[in-house]
C-alpha cells in the first residue's frame, strides 16, 4: 500500500485562506492529502498546536499567511516566522525531521502558488515518510488516531 | 481528639529534596504530629513495602508521592500506595510534570545503560555486563532489580491522583499551607478542595514578580546567570537572562526571583496552556532583539537570530518533558 500521508495546513483568514479557496474555484489539482485550519491570523497559531497535531499523527504540518509586510494585523507574521524557526529547531529536537513543519507566504491571490506549494509539501511528506509519532509506543492515543488516518 | 489519621510519604525517582521540603516545616512539625501518624516513609522510619502491603486498602489519609516514575519499582510503590491511601499527592515537580528526571525522555533505555555501563572513561566492562532483573546466586538466592522504563513517567500517568503540587521542592508556606488543608479537614472544619493544583495561583509568575517591568521587553543577547552582575530591581529578561516567568505559574511566592535568580519553571504551566515548552518558546521568540528593521530582514537571519537560543528543549523543558505534547524524544526511520 502506498503512503497517504497526513497534513495539516493553517491558513490564515486574509490571504492563504483565500489564496486556497481561489485555488480551488480555478480547479487546481491538489493531492487530497491535507486537512486546512482556518486560523484569522498565522501569528494566532500558538505552537502548541503544531505539537498537538504531530502528537495525533500529523506527518506533516504547515503554517500559511499573508506575505511579510501584508499582515492584517500589521506584524502577525513577524512572529509567525520567528517562533517556527525556533519550533523548527526544537522539533529537531524531538527527533522529527525538520522538513516536517512548512511555512509558506500566500497571498489571496495566489491561487497557483497555494497549489504548487501545497502538492511539493505533500510530495516531499510522501518521500519523508510516516511520521515517527504515529507509532510512538509512548502514546496510545497517537497510535489509534494514525489507524483511523489510514483511509485517508 | 478521635483517632490520628496517618501519612505516609512515598518515593519515586526523587532526589529527596522533597522529603527535606517537608521537614522544612521545623516547628509546625509538631502541629502535623498531633493529629497524624507518619507510617511509611523510608527517609524516616523504619517500614518495608511488605508492611504497606498488610495494610487495609484506605488505611492512610493522605499519601505524598515524590520524585517521578522511572522504573519497576517506582511504579509498583505508586500503585501499591494508591491503594492503601485515602488521598493520593503529586508532591514537587518530578511527580506533578516528570521534572528533572523526565529529561531522560530525550535519549533511549539502551543509550543510558550503555552509557553507564560501557562508555565512561572510568568504566572497566570488558563482558558487557549489563544489571539483569533476575539473578540466580550459585548459592541458590533468587535476586530481583527493578526494570528500567523506556520512559519517565509522572505520577498521574500511572495511578489515579488527587492532588498535584508543582515546584521542586514545595515550599515552606505551600506546605504550612497544605498542613493547614489537612488539619482543617481532620478536624471537621472544612472540606476538601476540589481534584487538580492546589497551593498554586491561576496566574504566572510575572503577575506576582516584585521587579521593576518595563512596558516592552527586549533580549539583547541571551546572557548566563553565572557570569553576569545582576541588577536585583531590574526585570531578569531586560538583563538578557532566561526567566521563565512568563509561562510559568506562581504560587511560589517568588523564591527564587527574591534571591536574584531567574524562574526555571518548576511550577509547570498555567491551567490555559497545553504545553508548557510551547508556552515559553511563544514567550522567547517574541522578545529577541533585531539590530534593524524587522520587515527587511530575511528569513535566514531570523533562523541565525533563533539559534541564539541553544538546547530549546531542555531550557523549556527542563521540569515538564514527561507532560509535554510530545513527551519524548522519536527518531525518524
Amino acid at each position: 500500500m502506498t503512503f497517504k500521508p497526513k497534513i495539516i495546513v493553517f491558513c490564515c483568514n486574509w490571504c492563504a485562506y483565500a489564496g486556497g479557496d481561489l485555488a480551488g474555484i480555478s480547479r487546481y489539482q491538489i493531492k487530497p492529502y491535507f486537512r486546512v485550519i482556518r486560523t484569522m491570523c498565522s501569528a494566532r497559531v500558538d505552537p502548541a498546536w503544531i505539537m498537538e497535531a504531530f502528537r495525533l499523527g500529523a506527518d506533516g504540518v504547515m503554517v500559511a499567511g499573508c506575505h511579510p509586510g501584508d499582515c492584517h494585523y500589521i506584524g502577525g507574521n513577524y512572529r509567525t516566522r520567528r517562533r517556527m524557526a525556533m519550533l523548527r529547531s526544537l522539533l529537531k529536537q524531538f527527533g522529527l525531521n525538520e522538513q516536517r513543519l512548512e511555512l509558506a507566504w500566500i497571498s489571496a491571490g495566489e491561487a497557483e502558488k497555494f497549489a504548487t506549494t501545497m502538492n511539493s509539501f505533500i510530495e516531499r511528506i510522501t518521500e519523508i515518510g510516516p511520521s515517527p509519532y504515529r507509532t510512538s509506543a509512548t502514546d496510545s492515543r497517537a497510535a489509534g488516531v494514525a489507524k483511523e488516518a489510514a483511509d485517508v | 481528639m478521635s483517632e490520628k489519621i496517618k501519612i505516609a510519604i512515598g518515593q519515586g525517582a526523587t532526589c529527596s529534596g522533597c522529603d527535606i521540603a517537608v521537614l522544612d516545616l521545623d516547628v509546625e512539625l509538631l502541629k502535623l504530629f498531633e493529629v497524624a501518624d507518619l507510617t511509611f516513609a523510608p527517609l524516616a522510619t523504619d517500614i518495608k513495602y511488605k508492611d504497606v502491603e498488610a495494610m487495609e486498602d484506605g488505611e492512610i489519609t493522605i499519601c505524598l508521592y515524590h520524585g517521578a516514575v522511572r522504573n519497576s519499582e517506582n511504579e509498583h510503590i505508586a500503585k501499591l500506595l494508591r491503594k492503601k491511601s485515602k488521598i493520593m499527592v503529586a508532591y514537587g515537580a518530578c511527580a506533578a510534570f516528570g521534572g528533572i528526571p523526565g529529561l531522560a525522555n530525550v535519549t533511549t533505555r539502551n543509550k543510558i545503560l550503555d552509557t553507564v555501563y560501557e562508555q565512561t572513561a572510568t568504566t572497566v566492562n570488558p563482558d558487557h555486563t549489563r544489571p539483569q532483573t533476575h539473578y540466580l546466586s550459585p548459592e541458590g538466592h533468587e535476586l530481583e532489580l527493578p526494570e528500567l522504563f523506556e520512559s519517565v513517567k509522572a505520577l498521574d500517568d500511572i495511578v489515579d491522583v488527587d492532588y498535584i503540587i508543582g515546584a521542586c521542592p514545595p515550599t515552606r508556606e505551600m506546605n504550612v499551607k497544605l498542613l493547614g488543608v489537612v488539619l482543617d479537614f481532620v478536624q471537621g472544619k472544612a472540606g476538601l478542595p476540589p481534584k487538580g493544583i492546589i497551593l498554586a495561583s491561576e496566574r504566572t509568575l510575572c503577575d506576582e514578580c516584585p521587579r521593576q517591568k518595563p512596558d516592552k521587553v527586549f533580549i539583547d543577547e541571551i546572557k548566563s546567570v553565572d557570569y553576569t552582575d545582576l541588577d536585583p530591581e531590574k526585570c531578569f529578561l531586560e538583563q538578557g537572562i532566561m526567566c521563565f516567568g512568563p509561562a510559568t505559574r506562581a504560587g511560589c511566592d517568588s523564591k527564587c526571583i527574591n534571591v536574584n535568580m531567574p524562574c526555571r519553571g518548576c511550577m509547570g504551566p498555567t491551567a490555559a496552556v497545553l504545553d508548557h515548552g510551547a508556552s515559553c518558546l511563544s514567550a522567547f521568540t517574541s522578545i529577541l532583539k533585531l539590530s534593524g528593521s524587522e520587515s527587511e530582514l530575511p528569513e535566514e537571519e531570523i533562523e541565525k537570530l533563533m539559534s541564539k537560543m541553544r538546547d530549546p528543549l531542555g531550557t523549556f523543558y527542563r521540569f515538564t518533558l514527561p507532560k509535554s505534547l510530545l513527551q519524548r524524544v522519536v527518531k525518524e526511520t
